[in-house]
């Protein structure tokens, strides 16, 4: 990624634009897939084709043989240990005696034509012998079946208990719900260049989430110290999890390593589908207890998530999912039990919600039919039990800051509703659009509700932390700062929040974002909603240390003490001007680097899942309107409305476009989005199976904004990206259900759920 | 094989060309114009959309072959000596763009639209670009990015 510099002004809570902005919309953006390199080879990757398989033995004899092939390596050529993983490294980079997933990577090709290393890939004869596969995760701990780690098929287990150990309540409301498996679905395929330096090491330039532990697998496998694998953020596009995971990483370094030529990957979409984890199916069993009038006394929840045959993060998605799986609610009495299981399918691991959507759809419907059984509005059954500020969660853990279930689910309600359909209506706008299925007859209106929350940033005792490192100098008579983290830009924007708090803390318009590598600290990872609060605590501390700093050296100069910065004016104490921020600096450059790291969070009791897990909450709610087909099953979402608390915007654009894109996402979980599995193998790789929602499938969405102040965060922000994935879906789903009537307990809800 | 044709008002040519390569990858990989996007490359995002003799293609979907002798304009075309596009110049300003991946795609079928139909309605506005997909923005800031081109 080319460095980025604007002159837009903006400081926090202004709307600049992004200094990328005008690179993307010309076609020069450097994205992952678009590099190039004088001499560069491609690699491909051969992947099984089978859900779980012993490798007897790989002949890459006719591969190599074939003209133009540069390199075929299997697992006998890593020179590491040849193990990867997020939390347990427990996958192969190549696998060895046996495959657990069809696409498990096998064999590498390294060719000076794409399409010689694909055909080369095809002559390379891996000697199979299929095994029973484990595909149910329900049957997963059961005696008997096929163990698809050498330590069993469990990979988390987390129980809370709080309260009653056998509640009892006047009125009680259960339900069984299955989600299916979503896919992050990103656009740019997952890509990059691997560009050795003729001295054993390399240069890696990759779309990711998080360099720095890219970093650390990559050595692992090459056995090379960090300073031998440099990474760089190439341009990426889009994540929503499906970036935490290594892709191409230690692949493109292998064969870069072996033919010391560049090597540059790209995966088709169809190989995308393999080549990252998934959104875990859940299965969750729910039982709320409450009193006549719809006060909860106890819920119980028994969650199952879908690892799939490698752990990924399964284990924090537990965690969230375990934690944070009965929603914004105060409930004296709690029991979950909540499960990761390995099995034979795709490897699930982050999406955007991570553990809490799949249990909002639970949580959410069941929360439906309470309010139904007591006769309570279904808004004001989530206003009268909705979390407040000063509340315990189901884990024990004091909500010290804003949390406005009432206001938001209020909020959404009064939001103005799209008009009643009447008379002749363009077609587009029913379901089944230009399709011509129908010009109104059979088609039924529902409203539907939702709130939810989330944690922001890492949980349960992780150090989560960022480095930032700004630099303030004089270029052209003019000062001009410069802000250098690892923290991945992944389209939110979060180069644009680093430019406006450098202009804010440093008073200087001139900001320019140097690229994203690893020579400097850890920025943690793109993901959990955390940039904004935790790299932008990093950026925010930097600049505090640059402007001691500066200070100091006027101090010095001017021989006055008590002196602060006024925009780009040296003040004193009474506030007169005693010099410009380009007279103090003169020739020097001022420079601090800060590792910032936010509130200790802790591990969860391991038998009553108590303790202090979270490091912050962000709270959404959504009301969906849609039109059901009820004679064909089509579903025309007409609005999609959502309020969220993000305890302050630093650039409100950019949040509205968060809001709406995850909104889009969790809309997408509800009505299309699901990766067909059937014994082990995905039916769907493609953008033509697997539906996400185009502009035709999105309504109008109208986004109210909350600013309550977190004052434990910088600036009082609040995570932004990922709450309206989790409550938007729900919304959609009791939308549907309201016009149709259907108890619909699994998503996504497909026509033959409405009409059979 | 060698093609030669006209891409943004140049001559270009490629030797060596396979027979299964796209357009796309000719203008990615052969002629240095990497703008068109790789998303899906079998004609379902849109990202990799041009202009070919003035009609809109799937550059994914087009032989390199084909090409052969034709006039190809790609995003990196579309901005004049003056500077960005009104369509290129809405998108930025709107926030229209996030990680971009599709925004290549989605400026060329815009500004096909509004070539065609320079006041569109919203409906009509879905309809045209329902054969580009994004991932991140919901699309309700491309819609005001093709309003703001439509009125600028």
């Amino acid at each position: 990624m080319t460095s980025t510099e604007t002159r837009t002004t903006g400081k926090i809570g202004d709307s600049p634009l992004r200094p990328d902005g005008t690179l993307k919309v010309t076609g020069e953006f450097a994205y992952s897939s678009d590099l190039w390199h004088d001499d560069m080879c491609w690699g491909v990757t051969l992947r099984s084709p089978h859900p779980h398989a012993r490798i007897h033995g790989i002949d890459v004899s006719a591969a190599l043989a074939l003209p133009g092939v540069h390199a075929v390596l299997t697992h006998a050529d890593v020179p590491g240990l040849n193990r990867v993983g997020l939390e347990h490294l427990d996958q192969p980079a190549l696998a060895e005696d046996v495959v657990r997933y069809q696409g498990e990577p096998v064999a590498l090709v390294a060719a000076d034509h794409p399409e010689t290393a694909r055909r080369a890939a095809k002559r390379i004869v891996v000697d199979y012998e299929e095994l029973p596969a484990l595909t149910d995760p329900r049957r997963a701990l059961d005696e008997g079946v096929p163990q698809v780690q050498p330590g069993g098929n469990l990979v988390r287990e987390l129980t809370i208990r709080r309260g009653d150990p056998a509640p009892q309540a006047p009125v009680v409301v259960a339900l069984d719900f299955e989600v299916g498996m979503q896919d992050q679905a990103f656009l740019g395929p997952e890509s990059g260049l691997a560009v050795p330096d003729g001295e054993g090491g390399l240069d890696l330039y990759v779309a990711t989430q998080w360099l720095h532990v890219d970093q650390q697998q990559v050595c692992r496998v090459l056995d090379l110290p960090p300073d031998r694998a440099r990474l760089h953020l190439a341009g990426v596009g889009g994540a929503f999890g499906g970036r935490e995971d290594l892709s191409i990483h230690v692949h493109a370094c292998l064969l870069a390593l072996h033919t010391g030529k560049p090597v540059k990957m790209s995966y088709a979409r169809d190989e995308s589908f393999f080549g990252h984890v998934h959104r875990h199916p859940a299965w969750l069993r729910y039982e709320f207890g409450a009193s006549e009038e719809g006060r909860l006394a106890y819920a119980k929840a028994d969650i199952l998530f879908d690892g799939g045959a490698y752990a990924s993060s399964t284990t924090a998605v537990v965690g969230n999912g375990g934690t944070l799986g009965l929603g914004p609610y105060n409930i004296p009495s709690v029991t979950v039990d909540a499960r990761g299981v390995y099995t034979n399918n795709p490897p699930c691991g982050a999406m955007r919600g991570f553990g809490c959507v799949q249990a909002a759809f639970a949580h959410e419907a069941l929360m439906d039919e309470l309010a139904d059984r007591v006769g309570v509005d279904r808004v004001e059954i989530r206003a009268l039990n909705g979390m407040r500020d000063g509340d315990l969660n189901i884990t024990g853990q004091l909500i010290d800051s804003a949390a406005p279930v009432a206001e938001l689910i209020r909020t959404v309600r009064d939001l103005p509703l799209p008009a009643s359909p009447e008379g002749e209506r363009d077609i587009r706008d029913l379901p089944g659009g230009a399709s011509n299925t129908t010009h109104g007859e059979g088609v039924v209106r529902g409203i539907g509700y939702a709130v939810t929350y989330k944690n922001v940033g890492f949980s349960e005792g992780f150090d989560d932390y960022s480095t930032a490192r700004v630099r303030l100098e004089l270029t052209g008579g003019e000062p001009v700062a410069t802000v250098h983290t690892a923290a991945a830009e992944v389209g939110q924007g979060l180069i644009t929040v680093e430019q406006q708090i450098c202009r804010t803390e440093l008073g200087v318009d001139r900001v320019v974002v140097h690229p994203k590598n690893t020579f400097v600290g850890s920025g943690g990872s793109t993901s959990a909603s955390r940039q904004t609060y935790v790299t932008g605590g990093a950026v925010k501390a930097a600049c505090e240390a640059v402007r001691a700093a500066v200070l100091r050296l006027a101090s010095a100069r001017l021989g006055v003490g008590g002196l602060r910065l006024d925009g780009d004016k040296i003040v004193s104490a009474s506030g007169e001007v005693l010099a410009s921020l380009a007279d103090v600096l003169g020739a020097e450059a001022v420079e601090e680097t800060v590792e910032w790291h936010h509130r200790p969070t802790e591990e969860i009791d391991p038998e009553t899942g108590q303790g202090n897990a979270h490091v912050q909450y962000a709270f959404s709610a959504h009301r969906a309107v849609v039109d059901v087909d009820v004679e064909l099953g089509l579903v025309k979402v007409v609005a999609l409305d959502t309020a969220q608390d993000v305890g302050k915007a630093i650039n409100p654009d950019a949040v509205v476009g968060q809001i709406q894109g995850g909104s889009a996402q969790g809309m997408g979980l509800a009505l299309m989005e699901e990766i067909v599995v059937t014994d082990g193998k995905v039916r769907n790789p493609s953008f033509t199976d697997y539906l996400i929602p185009t502009i035709l499938d999105m309504p109008p969405m109208q986004v109210k904004v909350l600013e309550y102040a977190d004052p434990h965060a910088p600036y009082g922000v609040r995570g932004v990206g990922e709450p309206p994935t989790i409550s938007s879906g729900p919304a959609v789903a009791a939308a549907i259900r309201a016009a149709t009537g259907k108890a619909l307990r699994r998503v996504p809800v497909r026509p033959e759920h409405i009409t059979l | 094989m060698r093609i030669e044709l006209t891409v943004n008002g140049e001559r270009h040519e490629a030797d060596d060309v396979w027979e299964g390569e796209s357009l796309l990858y000719a203008l990615r990989e052969r002629l240095g114009l990497p703008g068109s996007k790789n998303a899906c490359e079998q004609g379902e995002c849109g990202s990799c959309t041009v202009y070919m003799d003035g009609v809109p293609v799937c550059s994914c979907l087009v032989a390199a072959g084909q090409a052969q002798g034709r006039d190809v304009t790609t995003v990196e075309g579309l901005a004049g000596d003056d500077g960005l596009d009104p369509v290129q110049q809405a998108f930025v300003e709107c926030g229209a763009v996030q990680c971009g991946f599709c925004t290549p795609g989605f400026l060329v079928s815009t500004h096909d639209l509004l070539a065609r139909n320079p006041r569109p309605s919203d409906p009509e506005i879905r309809e045209a670009l329902a054969g580009n997909l994004c991932r991140c923005t919901g699309y309700e800031k491309i819609l005001d990015a093709v309003r703001t081109a439509a009125h600028s």
